[in-house]
């Protein structure tokens, strides 16, 4: 049976983590390998590096990540941020990333998502949708698409945007609320399962855990697939392990 | 020497890195000479079923291989390399595969959002007792059941059953691993899989 994945994401500065795990037994907190290597031992399903980097001439050591990663860690990961052409997605694979997470250059031009699918086959394409609720009363139950890491609102409805992403050969979407992002109220769950039944490829939910309960309420009632988290690991509230054997204890089926 | 061959689609650095920490000596490549010259051959897949052959063609990769089957050369076809050992696939209907196995691969199809394609993440593998399992070393050491990780939408339909190493249960039992004397494939990527998958490589190289 296919299980729910459980994906430990780590920011990236100029090659390095940031607000890595806070945790004494690594030597060094900002080393990608040692973080990835720590969560590949805990029995995370994949990873996902967010690189926050800001210049564009450091963006080689993002490569350079990429590459030591991939050879020290086999463990399926996804790197995201400022990724814009079809170089940088060729870049990053070759490198040893397996799939990339495209955001602001798809809502700038959808055709990129076609072209990127088409080039390096959908199972590498990730889609990140950071979508934030559009009425003042949740009730409406609608979103609006954030660019720019949350910063640009752009028009576009979130489940609209998602159908479309899908047709333009996405494999995957990466759904950030950007209403409860950093809020550690629990994942959004009414727009988690509206995208999740929306499309037919698999959903990543993102933005708002808290505890285990959070990771419990996004694969089932919100449909996700898989559940992306952050502080929660790093800062050791709980392990992987913990999570996973919480959820199998709930009748979730995971990978122990 | 292990050819991990390379027709330009994507990244086979993890690939040959795992071959490595297997204990084997892997080169990825593209020339046709390495196909001839190797002990085993490597063959993971990457992108689209056509485009995927008409690479290999321009890079006159598909005889060689072809021969080295043929030869008697442990191969081993991941992912879509699984795939092209087929005849045909649903994703090009007009495109002949390499034809090594009888066969074709289809999409996954299932009503409504039942279940998600690709059919992507974690999932297990039971060992079939076919004809082709019973000779397999390379599932030696692994517990029925393991985890695997998939990422794809096409399975493969071997009209010959007794290749079937093993089977995976995703709406259907689709076919997830095939084995024919020196010819194995996964559709799942064991260089993403962890331990487990290294013990499959392990026992590749020591085949």
């Amino acid at each position: 049976m296919l299980t729910k994945r459980i994906i430990p994401c780590l920011d990236i500065k100029d090659g390095r983590v940031v607000k890595g795990i806070n945790f004494i037994n690594l030597r060094d907190a900002g080393d990608p390998v040692e973080n990835a290597k720590y969560y590949d031992k805990e029995g995370a399903d994949e990873l996902v590096f967010l690189d926050i980097t800001a210049s564009h001439e450091k963006r080689k050591t993002t490569l350079e990540l990429a590459r030591k990663v991939a050879e020290s860690v086999f463990l399926p990961f996804t790197v995201g941020g400022g990724i814009g052409t079809i170089e940088d997605i060729r870049a990053l694979l070759n490198a040893g990333c397996d799939k990339v997470s495209i955001n602001t250059s798809a809502v700038k031009d959808p055709g990129f998502i076609a072209k990127a699918s088409s080039r390096f086959g959908s199972q590498c394409i990730v889609v990140a949708i950071d979508a934030r609720c559009r009425a003042k009363t949740r009730s409406r139950n609608e979103w609006e698409v954030f660019v720019n890491g949350g910063r640009t609102p752009t028009g576009l409805d979130a489940v609209k945007w998602a159908k479309k992403v899908e047709r333009l050969g996405a494999g995957e979407i990466l759904l950030t609320s950007m209403d409860y992002d950093g809020t550690k109220e629990g994942y959004d769950i009414p727009l988690t399962s509206r995208i999740s039944e929306s499309v037919k490829i698999p959903v990543i939910a993102s933005g708002g855990a808290g505890s285990l309960e959070h990771l419990y309420e996004a694969l089932t009632d919100g449909k996700a697939d898989a559940v992306l988290a952050a502080s929660i690991f790093h800062f050791r509230e709980y392990s992987v392990g913990e999570a996973k054997n919480y959820l199998k204890k709930r009748k979730v089926s995971v990978r122990i | 020497m292990i050819a991990v061959i390379d027709y330009g689609m994507g990244n086979l650095r993890s690939v040959q890195k795992a071959l490595e920490v297997a204990g084997g000596k892997a080169k990825v490549t593209s020339n046709p000479k390495d196909i001839g010259k190797c002990d085993k051959i490597v063959f993971p897949g990457v992108g689209a079923f056509g485009e995927a052959m008409k690479e290999l063609k321009r890079l006159k990769l598909a005889g060689p291989i072809k021969d080295a089957i043929a030869a008697g050369k442990p191969f081993l076809g991941l992912c879509l390399g699984l795939q092209l050992l087929f005849e045909r696939s649903g994703e090009n209907p007009g495109v002949k595969g390499l034809c090594v196995l009888k066969g074709e691969s289809k999409r996954f199809k299932f009503k409504g959002n039942a279940l998600k394609v690709p059919h992507m993440g974690w999932n297990n593998i039971n060992k079939n007792s076919g004809a082709g399992a019973r000779g397999s070393k390379l599932l030696k050491g692994i517990p029925d059941g393991s985890y695997m990780y998939f990422v794809h939408s096409y399975y493969v339909k071997p009209e010959d059953k007794d290749v079937i190493l093993t089977t995976t249960g995703y709406g259907i039992d689709f076919v997830s691993g095939v084995c024919k004397g020196n010819i194995y494939g996964f559709q799942f990527h064991p260089e993403k899989s962890q331990g487990t998958g290294l013990a499959i490589l392990k026992n590749f190289v020591r085949v």
